[in-house]
């Protein structure tokens, strides 16, 4: 999120769209309501009418997969009405700047493309410069290679009727949507765009993700209370874990993990090639030399190369569906999970199954024995005999069983502490990691070589104890004065010499300049004063120093003075010379108007501008439509079927449906009752009784063309495979008129698998291993099925 | 710069949160009647914590006595929830009085189709065994004439559930080791 839940209440129009906030981030409503009271108005667009929709002043139903069609639809939209923010446009944004002479777009293909590799050459999404390095600008939009004029000549394509005609949106509706969100492309008003998992799991995942940010860009949304674009995120931490780097492409506060490649083979290469010359990210050098201080400790100096050279590289793709891929073919022989499910929460199951089938070993970490935990036994339709796994399962202490932080959607870390010990001989993840890590550190002691070396390096320094010290880690993230021995103050004072470090660098502030043994946690702060607007600065901490709203000098207008005075965030104060107001400026505090950075809110970016034309997609610098992997009509925007620039996996287990066998849309989705794959609700009566089975939901039509009547059991069917489940017939699902034919749209929750109390199929028998072009996401939001009535 | 604020968390005791009810109690019959329902859980300690499920964030009390979990509530002093709960946030009591969650360590050997308990020793051991074995086997050190220091034979997989400082150690020690597929839920 840009912005936090309590903001939302400040919207004048709250877009919902790929997402379910009603049902599945229920505490929301509370101020998606308080906008309403105030006279907002809530939009639902679903391919599916939801609770939200319920709630809803207006609902637009939306075959799932069209989200480009439908916002490229406003942009247009906005455009052709003038009902865009100009002076935001020209100012903050991009829109201005002359694209590179070769850069174009024809028939779905942005130039650059190598159709071998399926991969883009973008060095033509950029822009014109002068002799001395400057990009070139038209401030009047009126140069036909202005991004402005580019952006609208690729829009062109996008008017209400065919967008309708793709989307299967009744055109009144798609109206109302419009003239309701565009309305806020004026100073007086602001929009916010909040999104989940029906927005990114797509194989265009992430341009949908980038078309909402265009919109809000033009409108000039973004940077204000009750704007912005906020993702609504699935869990109670995977905010945080995501900023940890969980993932194989990111180091800890999202610089990129190195590769094998020359781009990356030294440390100063790495500085060189991954360093822009202007903006936030110019720092770089600094953050990487104090994360390598806090993973190697003394061992990084600036003689090493702060042991650069011993930090792994990949070679490949290492995501979700490469991974599963990856363990099929043999290569991955043990496998760790912390609190995760793959044999319910992972694309094309068998397949997923089938893989971890050839493990040498397996240890799982849970609360409850999941479906991954027991993918070996007969329940599981296993034959145990055959598999050769060696399974470890290690029972997790719960969530008040343990202390440290979590961090919401609006990036707040909230401190969760223990209540009581473990329940039976539970154990929490950090006293497992820490173990192992001590156990690894003493067989590794009296190894010597090349192998041991690096792990030798790693500093490992979280007390003596056998629990590891939660202060301690939390102050290595923080990062330390290593001249003083306190922590460091924040991130502005990292250096690139050795003498700072931290764990994660956009994490560091939150336990600011303390003596060892002084206690400065701040996401322990409880103090629920208002401080204005709502942003409750002393409640938690938000990264990046207590920034409650990203880009809020946008909320500025040119002079420095809020858009609107009933929507202050932050404000030129002149007699201080600096920026005051009710939220921590995301912008140079004492970057006065005659600075040469004052129209550039967007701090990370090297130009300081909001990007209406992009460079940093993999599948182009405009979100264009492509169908999903699996669709039954082709694309109407142009003759490329599916996003040029996805990967497609061949091989066991991944066949492509097709319309003719499977003539269906469906999609999964969640329920209020239920979280994720099930494990900490399937196995809670309350939640089990109030939601026991796996059922699927198709219209009166499907179910009267298919002869099947509510509660009976039926089939669903996919290229991957089938799934039985109750029928729940209902009006929240019509068939679609897509192109002038009839298509049906079905939908069921993910939630469910034979273990728990609530038992029920596991949806993602389903789906596909097919991901997004950028992110690699799996498109579960829209794959062809079947379905038939149970036999007897 | 950083001041302690005047409600900087103290753990809070039952008694004391009783014995304020009672105070403010004059003698309205409404008031003494909501007080009577507090009593109930009065003598349990209460400590706060933030929902486990999804990422509003809600803040609930956990009310704890005679080392059970007696009651959970929403936090009433929580800026965003104001101590309302959604229906899987009301149920976190369950997670801990529930008699479904495993009593041990379980090891299930190759080919067998069942667990056998074991104790935590003898699972690390064995555990760290396998890591190091697997990890020996399969190291890479230079390839290409680039320092590469990585294995691409163990798979690490979760966190979105965890604490920051349990994701941080989890990754510290998985790139320290050398992996590179390390991924969790937010990829999917
Ligand atoms: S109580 Fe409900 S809305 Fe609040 S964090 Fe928990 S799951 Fe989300």
């Amino acid at each position: 999120m840009t912005n936090h839940w309590i903001d939302i209440q400040y919207s004048d129009a709250m877009l919902v769209i790929g997402g379910n906030p009603a049902e599945n981030h229920p505490v929301s409503m509370k101020y998606v309501q308080k906008a309403r009271d105030r006279g907002g108005k809530l939009i639902s667009v679903d391919p599916r009418f939801t609770r939200t929709s319920s709630k809803a002043d207006i609902y637009a139903p939306m075959r799932s997969g069209t989200d480009i069609p439908f916002i490229s639809g406003l942009i247009k939209y906005a455009i052709d009405n003038e009902l865009y923010h100009k002076e935001y446009v020209v100012n903050y944004t991009n829109a201005s700047f002359i694209v590179h002479d070769d850069y174009k777009f024809k028939d779905g293909i942005f130039s650059g493309y190598n159709e071998d590799t399926r991969n883009y050459d973008r060095s033509t999404w950029t822009f014109k410069r002068d002799e001395d390095g400057n990009i070139l600008k038209d401030e009047t939009l009126k140069d036909p290679r202005c991004v402005w004029n580019v952006m609208k000549e690729h829009y062109e394509r996008y008017d209400v009727d065919t967008v309708c005609a793709v989307t299967g949106t009744p055109k009144e509706d798609f109206i109302k949507v419009a003239d309701a969100f565009c309305s806020t492309g004026t100073p007086e008003k602001v929009g916010t765009i909040m999104y989940a998992m029906g927005t990114t799991q797509h194989t265009v995942g992430s341009q949908n993700v980038r078309a909402y940010g265009m919109l809000q860009l033009l409108l000039g949304n973004v940077g204000r209370a009750g704007g912005g674009v906020n993702a609504m995120r699935g869990e109670a931490n995977v905010q945080g874990s995501t900023d940890m780097a969980l993932l194989f492409h990111i180091m800890p506060g999202y610089n990129p993990a190195p590769t094998q490649s020359e781009r990356h083979k030294s440390l100063a290469a790495y500085n060189e090639n991954e360093t822009p010359a202007s903006g936030y990210w110019s720092n770089r050098p600094k953050f990487m030399a104090s994360f390598f201080k806090a993973h190697f400790g003394d061992n990084a100096t600036p003689e090493n190369d702060f042991l650069y050279d011993y930090f792994p590289k990949s070679r490949r793709n290492n995501s979700h569906i490469a991974l599963f891929e990856a363990m099929y073919d043999g290569d991955i022989k043990g496998f760790i999970t912390w609190g995760q499910n793959p044999i319910v929460g992972g694309p094309n199951v068998r397949k997923e199954k089938a893989a971890m089938e050839k493990l040498d070993w397996f240890v799982c970490m849970d609360l409850f024995e999941t479906e991954t935990a027991t993918f070996w036994t007969k329940e599981s339709g296993a034959d145990p005999s055959k598999i050769n796994t060696e399974v470890f399962f290690l029972p997790a202490a719960g969530p008040y069983e343990k202390e440290g932080s979590v961090s919401n959607s609006g990036r707040w870390m909230q401190y969760r502490w223990k209540a009581i010990e473990p329940k039976n001989d539970s154990r929490s993840d950090a006293w497992f990691v820490h173990n192992l890590a001590r156990r690894l550190k003493a067989l590794y002691a009296s190894e010597n070589g090349p192998i041991a070396a690096p792990f030798k390096a790693l500093d490992w320094s979280f007390g003596d104890g056998d629990y590891p010290d939660v202060d301690l880690v939390c102050r290595e993230i923080n990062g330390y004065d290593l001249t003083t021995g306190k922590t460091i103050l924040n991130f502005t004072q990292l250096k690139d010499d050795g003498t700072t470090s931290s764990g994660n660098w956009i994490y560091s502030g939150f336990y600011p300049d303390a003596a060892p043994g002084e206690e400065k946690n701040r996401s322990k702060n409880r103090d629920n004063v208002d401080t204005g607007m709502n942003n409750y600065l002393n409640w938690s901490y938000a990264w990046p120093l207590n920034r409650r709203i990203l880009y809020n000098r946008a909320s500025a207008d040119l002079e420095g003075k809020p858009w609107n005075s009933n929507n202050e965030v932050i404000w030129w104060d002149n007699a201080a010379g600096s920026w005051v107001g009710h939220d921590v400026p995301d912008f140079g505090a004492a970057t006065g108007p005659t600075d040469p950075g004052w129209k550039n809110p967007f701090i990370m970016r090297p130009d300081g501008k909001g990007e209406l034309f992009t460079n940093g997609m993999t599948d182009g610098p405009f979100p264009e439509h492509y169908e999903p992997y699996e669709s039954p009509v082709p694309n109407a925007f142009s003759s490329v079927q599916l996003n040029p620039a996805a990967r497609i996996w061949t091989g066991d287990y991944n066949d492509k449906g097709d319309a003719k066998d499977f003539p269906i849309i469906g999609t999964t989705y969640r329920l209020s009752e239920h979280w994720q794959t099930g494990p900490m609700t399937r196995n809670n009566k309350w939640l089990a009784e109030l939601m026991p089975y796996m059922f699927v939901e198709l219209s009166e039509e499907l179910a009267a063309e298919k002869g099947i009547k509510e509660k009976d059991k039926v089939i669903v069917s996919s290229a991957r495979g089938e799934i039985e489940a109750y029928a729940m017939i209902t009006k929240r699902f019509r068939p679609y008129e897509i192109q002038g034919q009839k298509v049906h749209h079905l939908g069921m929750p993910w939630h469910y698998g034979y273990q728990g109390i609530a038992k029920g199929s596991i949806a993602n028998y389903l789906t596909p291993h097919i991901g997004d072009a950028n992110t690699m996401i799996p498109e579960y939001k829209a794959f062809l099925c079947n379905v038939r009535r149970a036999e007897g | 710069m950083f001041e302690v604020s005047r409600r900087q968390f103290l753990k809070l005791s039952g008694a004391t949160a009783a014995t304020l009810a009672i105070v403010e109690l004059g003698f309205d019959p409404h008031k003494a009647k909501a007080a009577a329902k507090e009593l109930k859980t009065a003598r349990t300690d209460v400590t706060p914590t933030i929902c486990p499920y999804c990422s509003v964030g809600c803040g609930i009390l956990i009310h704890v006595k005679d080392n059970d979990v007696v009651y959970s509530e929403g936090d009433p002093d929580h800026p965003i929830n104001q101590g309302s709960l959604c229906s899987k946030g009301s149920s976190v009591r369950d997670l801990y009085t529930t008699d479904r969650r495993p009593k041990k360590p379980m090891y299930r050997a190759p080919g067998s189709d069942r667990w056998e308990e074991k104790e935590w020793d003898w699972m690390l051991d064995r555990i760290a065994e396998k890591v190091k074995e697997t990890r020996d086997s399969t190291f890479v050190v230079n390839e290409d004439g680039i320092p590469v220091n990585r294995t691409e034979a163990i798979a690490s997989m979760g966190g979105a559930a965890l604490e920051n400082e349990e994701c941080y150690m989890i990754q510290k020690l998985m790139r320290g080791l050398g992996l590179t597929f390390i991924e969790h839920q937010a990829r999917i």
